[in-house]
């Protein structure tokens, strides 16, 4: 990373810091308008320093490896489809899964944020679900939150030497789950319940959405191990280039 | 890819199926409506009244009314055929590339000379 780059994320974390009113990082879509205004800041502004570093750290994998683009929009052509698929759950209702997972496994939890952040504003616009209002709650819990997580457990897995695939299951799975714990913080956070607080509240969005996704987080899981195999098998040069792979296992010949 | 892979992922693509066409079954009359939805709900629940949103999706204030259910699932589609053609016009690159790499090298073992 550039030294001006460094000196822009530095200044931008500044100013969320300085705004931002919650320190804990904890907070899926949230609809338009269920939000107050302030809130809405809010969170808009925590997220712009993961966007910002996002942005910078798509440039430079890009810079430094022009074939890595292609993996970029297969990634971000994943989250298109993982979070327009939704699925009946065990509770009687539906929900989508976030995708986040494989991006941030393969490229790291910030350059996601951008990949997100376009799937949400997409889905705000064009589908008029979660919102434009909400867009910076949601790409926090979606877009940053999940993506950091699932990156957290896959790295921790690696660490601890589970078996790969076990681990990127974890990673994506408790990842999505994420997301829908950080919504219903945030959710929490706007609408304190009157006995018990924030506390109560978030025990109450959490109970709406945690055993609908439950199921949901599994099935990300499972189809992030699926794409991984077949990265594995198809795309082993590109993913020695983004670092994912380690070049030794006999790919002499597809270099 | 070998065939063990290709075994593990039709597995995998099972118990996805069996996952998500299980509750369907099971839970006969349920609504399966969204949770996004759910969410709101408890939203009211919890501040008493009808929670009145204070912004409505630009979409809708465009076309001026509800997006309907029809043209919503449209989008939806549309969103997740963007999303597959992108991601899988790439894989078969991918695919036709290894094939043709492999025949390439199989070329060259065959008469390491004649591409000198």
């Amino acid at each position: 990373m550039k030294l001006s780059e460094k000196r822009i994320i530095t200044l931008v974390a500044a100013f969320a810091l300085a705004f931002g009113v919650y320190p804990v990082a904890n907070a899926m879509h949230i609809m338009e308008g269920y939000l107050p205004v302030q809130y809405c800041i809010v969170w808009g502004i925590v997220c712009l320093p993961f966007l910002v570093r996002g942005y910078f750290s798509i440039k430079k994998a890009v810079s430094q490896n022009r074939k890595s683009i292609t993996l970029f929009a297969m990634v971000g052509a994943y989250i298109f489809i993982i979070s327009s698929l939704k699925i009946p759950s065990v509770t009687g209702s539906c929900s989508h899964m976030t995708g986040t997972g494989l991006g941030a496994i393969l490229f790291g939890p910030t350059a996601v944020s951008i990949l997100g952040l376009i799937v949400l504003i997409f889905q705000a616009i064009l589908l008029a679900h979660g919102g434009l209002t909400t867009l910076g709650a949601n790409t926090f819990s979606m877009a940053i939150a999940g993506p950091l997580v699932s990156y957290g457990i896959y790295i921790l897995c690696k660490k601890v030497k589970v078996n790969k695939r076990v681990g990127i299951f974890l990673a994506a799975s408790i990842g999505d789950l994420f997301t829908y714990c950080v919504t219903s913080f945030q959710l929490a956070a706007a609408y304190p319940s009157d006995n018990g607080g924030i506390t109560a509240s978030f025990l109450k969005f959490l109970g709406v959405f945690a055993p609908t996704q439950i199921p949901l987080a599994i099935i990300e899981g499972i189809l992030t191990v699926v794409i991984m195999i077949m990265l594995e098998s198809y795309a082993t040069s590109e993913l020695i280039d983004i670092g994912y792979m380690k070049g030794e296992i006999n790919n002499v010949k597809v270099k | 890819m070998s065939k063990s892979n290709k075994k593990t992922i039709i597995v995998l693509l099972l118990i996805v199926v069996v996952i998500a066409m299980v509750p369907l079954f099971t839970l006969k009359g349920a609504e399966f409506g969204g949770s996004d939805d759910a969410g709101s709900q408890a939203i009211s629940e919890i501040t008493g009244t009808d929670y009145q949103p204070w912004f409505t999706p630009v979409l809708e204030t465009w076309i001026g009314g509800k997006l309907p259910a029809e043209i919503e699932s449209l989008m939806f589609s549309l969103q997740t055929g963007l999303g597959a053609g992108v991601l899988f016009f790439f894989l078969g690159r991918y695919v036709e590339r290894n094939k043709w790499q492999k025949k390439m090298c199989d070329k060259e073992a065959e008469s390491p000379d004649s591409l000198n």
